[in-house]
C-alpha cells in the first residue's frame, strides 16, 4: 500500500478543477458559477443548508447531471462527462444518499454490475464472488456476497457501494450524506474506512451537515449557499460559528411580518412524545392564535412529529391533549374529528389528486359534508369550493379543471383550502411555501397570519429561516429527533436557529 | 460454449437432485425451486390418494406430452416478466406463427421441415420485435401495448389465412411424428422444449446480457445510472419472447395436427403467465429462475391432466384449476417467507 502524506499546501497535486459550473432545471438556476478544486488524497467536505446545491454539484462531478455551463479538468485535462459510466471510467464514483442498488440481485453482482458490457460474454460467478469477497474483507466488513441485496442495513448497503467504487479503481469517491441513516458505531466504522482510502491515495468528497463529523474527518471544507460556492478553507481555520454564518449569511428577504394576534387558551399540549428512531421526548404546546415555528435540518424528525400528531405514523409513547382533553390519535380520521389539519410537505406525492378537478380536491377532506349518505351533492361541492377559491384568491380557469394544470402556488392554496373547510382549530403546515414563487409566498404568509388572528393554532415547519423568523411567535428547533431549544420571537435570529439545528456530537 | 453447456447441465442436475434438497434443508424456505417442488409432490400425493390411477407411468407420459408448448412459451414470458414487462400478445403470436408455418407446409410440401420451423420462429421474433419497439420507443406500459397487439395480430392472421384452417392432411406426417416419438422414446418436441429451457437458463444465468435483464427488472434507475442501456434490453426480451411463441406455434401444429385461426393460441397467454407466476417469477421484475418456471409448468400440466382423471365435471374443472393456481401462489409465497404468518406482515418481497 503506498501511503501518500496528507497534503499541507494546496495546489501541487490537483485532481479536479472546475470553473464556472452552472446548472438550471426548467429555467431555474440551482447552481451558479461554481469554481472548485480538489487535491489528490484529501477528504473534502461540502457543507450548506438544505437546497444549497451540494447534491446537484456532486451529481455534476460524477456525470449524473450535465452542467449548463462551465468546464471541468481532471488531472489537467479538459473532460466532459456525459454519463455516470464515463465518470466511472475516469475514476469518479458517486455514492448516492439512498443507496441505488438491485435488491433482487446478490451482493456480488451489485458490486460488479455496470462494468459488464452485455452481449453473450460469459459471467464467471466464482471469480465475481471471489473478487467481491476480497473487496469486502479489505473493507473489514463481513457480508455474505451471495445473499440478495434486499434486507441489508443501510450501512451494509453503503459498504457494498464503497466496494463497487473500489472495484472500478475509483480515484475520487463522492459520498452524499453517507452518515444520515447510520448509528454512531456505523459512522465510526465508515470513517475508519474513509481514512484508510485516503491513506491509499484516494480522494473523498464528503457531503454532510454534522459539524463534528466534518471536523473529525475532513481536511478542507467548501461551503455552498443558495446555489453558489461561498468559501473553501482548511477545516481547522474555521470556527463552528464562522461555518454557520457562511452557510446562512444571506440577507433577510422582504417578508410580510405577522401582526401579533391575541393569544388565548392552549389548543394542543404534547408531552414526552416518542417514536423510536424518529423522535424522542418531544414536549411543547401551542395556544389558539399562536404560530409556533419548527426549524431544523431535513431528517431531524420535524415531519415525523407532524405525521404522528395527524395519526399517519402514530407515536409509540407520550401524551397529547387537544382543547383540554387527553387523546390518542391513531389515524388521520380521528385527527380530523379533533380539529387537526395537516398540509403535508410534498404536495405532488401526498397532497393533490393530480387528475381530479380543483373542486374535488378542495372538498376531499369533508366527504360527510358534500356527500351525506354517500351520495355526492355537486351543488354543495361546487359552492364550498367556490367560496374558498374566492377567499384565498386561487387562480383557476374553472373549478372543473384538473388541479395538475394549476401553478405550484395555486395548488398549495387549494390544499390549504381543503383543510380550512374542515374548520380546524389546529393547523400543521409542513414546508408550505417550498417551490412556490415569491409573490405567491407573500400571499400565503398573509393567509397564515389571518388564520392565526382568527384563533387557529398553527405549527409551521419550515427550512426557510427568514420565513420562520417572520411568521412565528416562538420557534422550536429539532436536531436528530430531539427538541433542542424554544426561542421567543424577540430573541430569534438565523444564527440562533442554526446553532440549535446543527448536530454537534457524533456520540451520544 | 460447450464448456458452458456442460457447466449448465451440471448446474441443473445439482439443483434438481434430492441430495441438494437435503443439503439445503436448512435454507429450504429461501429456495424457490424447493417450495414449488414441494407443492408438486403434495398435489401428486393428494391426487394419487383420491385416484390411484393418477400415479402411473402413463400419467407421467401424458403430463410430459402436455407441457412442451407451455414450457417453451413460458421461457419467453419469464424473460419478459423478469425485465418488469409482460407479453399478453403471446397467444396471437403463437397462432400467427402456426398459421404462417402451416401455410409453408401446405404450399411447399417438398421443403424440409426445418424451413417451417425457421419461418415460424422468425415471424414470432418479428412480431415480438414490434411489441418491443412500441414499448421502448413510446415508453408505453407493455401490458397495454401487448393487449393491443393481441387483437391486432389475431385480426391480421385471420385475413392472412382467409379465415380457413390448415387441415390435418396439409401438416406433414414427419412433423406429427415429432410430437409422438423419437429414437430415445420421449417425443422430439419434449426434448426440444427442455433443450430450450437449458439454453435459456445458460443465457440468463451465465451471460452478461442475461444479467442485464435481471438488473433492469430489479431497478431500472440504478441500471441506467450504471450505464446499462434499457432500450436494447426491452427490444431483446420481447423479440426472444416472440421467437419462443413462434416455436410453440409449430409445436401446436405438430401436437394437434391442424391450425385454426380462430382457435389456435386463444387464451394461451393466461396459461403461460399462470405457469410462470406459479413458478415464483415476480411480476415486479428482477426475480425468477428457469428451474422454478419449469416446475411451475409441470405443476400446472399435472393439474390439467389430473382433473379429468379425478372425475371432476367439466364445469368444475376451470374453477378448480383457478383455485389450485391461487393455492400454489399463496403456499409458494408462504414457503419463501417462512410460514403463513409472515405473509401479511411482510411487504412485497417479490
Amino acid at each position: 500500500m503506498n501511503r501518500i502524506p496528507k497534503p499541507q499546501t494546496y495546489g501541487h497535486n490537483r485532481l479536479i478543477s472546475v470553473r464556472g459550473i452552472a446548472k438550471s432545471f426548467a429555467g431555474i438556476e440551482v447552481l451558479r458559477n461554481v469554481d472548485f478544486d480538489i487535491e489528490s488524497g484529501e477528504v473534502h467536505a461540502l457543507l450548506g443548508e438544505n437546497g444549497a446545491g451540494k447534491t446537484t454539484f456532486a451529481k455534476i462531478l460524477s456525470g449524473v447531471f450535465r452542467p449548463t455551463r462551465g468546464t471541468m479538468r481532471l488531472g489537467g485535462e479538459l473532460v466532459t462527462l456525459s454519463s455516470p459510466l464515463e465518470a466511472q471510467k475516469l475514476g469518479i464514483t458517486l455514492i448516492h444518499q439512498e443507496p441505488l442498488s438491485f435488491p433482487d440481485l446478490s451482493v456480488a453482482e451489485n458490486v460488479v454490475l455496470g462494468r459488464s458490457r452485455g452481449g453473450l460474454r460469459r459471467v464467471r460467478w466464482s471469480n465475481m464472488e471471489h473478487d467481491a469477497r476480497v473487496l469486502m474483507s479489505s473493507l473489514g466488513v463481513e457480508i455474505d456476497v451471495r445473499r440478495p441485496m434486499r434486507g441489508l442495513s443501510i450501512s451494509d448497503q453503503q459498504m457494498v457501494e464503497v466496494a463497487r467504487a473500489l472495484s472500478v479503481e475509483s480515484r475520487l469517491i463522492v459520498m452524499d450524506e453517507p452518515t444520515a441513516a447510520l448509528t454512531p458505531k456505523e459512522v465510526d466504522m465508515l470513517f475508519g474506512i474513509i481514512r484508510r482510502l485516503r491513506d491509499e491515495g484516494r480522494t473523498i468528497i464528503f457531503i454532510g451537515h454534522r459539524l463534528e463529523e466534518v471536523r473529525d474527518l475532513c481536511d478542507r471544507v467548501t461551503i455552498f449557499r443558495d446555489g453558489e460556492k461561498v468559501a473553501t478553507a482548511p477545516t481547522s481555520t474555521l470556527t463552528d460559528a464562522e461555518i454557520i454564518r457562511l452557510m446562512i449569511g444571506r440577507p433577510l428577504k422582504e417578508y410580510l411580518h405577522k401582526t401579533t394576534s391575541s393569544i388565548a387558551d392552549t389548543a394542543i399540549v404534547v408531552r414526552e412524545l416518542s417514536l423510536p428512531g424518529r423522535f424522542e421526548n418531544v414536549n411543547f404546546e401551542i395556544r389558539h392564535g399562536e404560530i409556533v415555528g419548527l426549524g431544523g435540518m431535513v431528517g431531524a424528525g420535524r415531519s415525523d412529529v407532524a405525521r404522528a400528531l395527524f395519526g399517519i405514523a402514530p407515536a409509540e409513547s407520550g401524551f397529547v391533549a387537544v382543547n383540554g382533553q387527553w387523546v390518542t390519535i391513531k389515524n388521520p380520521a380521528e385527527a380530523i374529528r379533533l380539529g387537526i389539519a395537516f398540509v403535508p410537505e410534498d404536495r405532488a406525492v401526498a397532497g393533490i389528486f393530480r387528475t381530479l378537478s380543483v373542486e374535488s380536491n378542495i372538498t376531499a377532506a369533508v366527504p360527510h359534508r358534500i356527500a351525506p349518505h354517500g351520495v355526492l351533492r355537486r351543488s354543495v361541492e361546487h359552492a364550498d369550493a367556490e367560496e374558498f377559491v374566492l377567499k384565498l384568491g386561487i387562480k383557476v380557469a374553472s373549478l372543473r379543471q384538473s388541479i395538475g394544470e394549476l401553478s405550484g402556488g395555486n395548488q398549495q392554496k387549494a390544499i390549504l383550502a381543503r383543510w380550512l373547510l374542515t374548520k380546524p382549530s389546529i393547523l400543521i403546515l409542513d414546508e408550505p411555501t417550498r417551490g412556490i414563487d415569491i409573490g405567491a409566498k407573500a400571499e400565503y404568509h398573509d393567509m397564515i397570519g389571518k388564520l392565526a388572528a382568527a384563533g387557529c393554532a398553527i405549527l409551521l415547519i419550515s427550512s426557510d429561516l427568514p420565513e420562520l423568523l417572520a411568521l412565528s411567535d416562538r420557534i422550536l428547533v429539532m436536531s436528530e429527533g430531539r427538541l433542542t431549544v424554544n426561542i421567543p420571537r424577540a430573541e430569534a435570529t438565523q444564527e440562533a436557529i442554526m446553532h440549535a439545528a446543527v448536530p454537534r456530537a457524533v456520540h451520544r | 460454449m460447450r464448456q458452458c453447456l456442460v457447466r449448465c447441465i451440471d448446474d441443473f442436475a445439482r439443483n434438481a437432485t434430492m441430495n441438494t434438497m437435503i443439503r439445503l434443508a436448512g435454507r429450504v424456505a429461501q429456495v424457490r425451486e424447493a417450495g414449488i417442488a414441494m407443492i408438486l409432490v403434495l398435489f401428486s400425493l393428494i391426487a394419487g390418494a383420491v385416484e390411484p390411477r393418477f400415479l402411473t407411468g402413463e400419467t407421467a407420459r401424458v403430463v410430459l406430452l402436455a407441457i412442451p408448448l407451455v414450457l417453451v412459451a413460458a421461457m419467453g414470458q419469464m424473460i419478459v416478466i423478469v425485465a418488469r414487462h409482460v407479453d399478453l400478445s403471446m397467444g396471437s403470436i403463437l397462432g400467427f406463427s402456426a398459421i404462417v408455418g402451416g401455410l409453408v407446409f401446405r404450399d411447399h410440401p417438398q421443403w424440409p421441415l426445418v424451413i417451417g420451423f425457421l419461418v415460424a420462429i422468425l415471424v414470432g421474433a418479428g412480431l415480438g420485435l414490434f411489441n418491443g419497439l412500441i414499448v421502448a420507443i413510446f415508453k408505453l406500459p407493455s401490458i397495454i401495448v401487448t393487449l393491443g397487439t393481441l387483437s391486432l395480430y389475431r385480426g391480421i392472421l385471420f385475413t392472412l389465412s382467409g379465415a380457413r384452417q390448415i387441415d390435418p392432411n396439409d401438416i406433414p406426417e414427419s412433423l406429427i411424428r415429432m410430437a409422438q416419438t423419437s429414437p430415445v422414446g420421449v417425443p422430439w418436441i419434449v426434448i426440444i422444449a427442455f433443450a430450450v429451457a437449458l439454453v435459456v437458463h445458460c443465457f440468463l444465468k451465465h451471460t452478461e446480457a442475461g444479467r442485464h435483464i435481471y438488473a433492469v427488472g430489479s431497478n431500472p434507475v440504478a441500471a441506467r445510472l450504471r450505464g446499462i442501456r434499457i432500450f436494447p434490453v426491452t427490444i431483446l426480451v420481447f423479440t426472444l419472447s416472440g421467437a419462443l411463441a413462434g416455436l410453440a406455434g409449430i409445436f401446436y401444429a405438430a401436437r394437434f395436427g391442424y391450425v385454426n385461426p380462430g382457435i389456435t393460441g386463444v387464451g394461451f397467454e393466461f396459461t403461460v403467465i399462470a405457469a410462470v407466476v406459479v413458478g415464483g417469477v415476480s411480476i415486479n421484475g428482477g426475480v425468477g429462475s428457469v428451474l422454478a418456471t419449469v416446475l411451475g409448468v409441470v405443476l400446472l400440466g399435472a393439474v390439467t391432466v389430473a382433473l379429468p382423471i379425478l372425475g371432476t365435471s367439466g364445469f368444475w374443472q376451470n374453477a378448480l384449476y383457478g383455485a389450485i393456481i391461487l393455492i400454489a401462489l399463496v403456499l409458494g409465497r408462504a414457503v419463501r417467507q417462512g410460514g403463513l404468518r409472515g405473509l401479511s406482515a411482510t411487504k412485497d418481497a417479490g
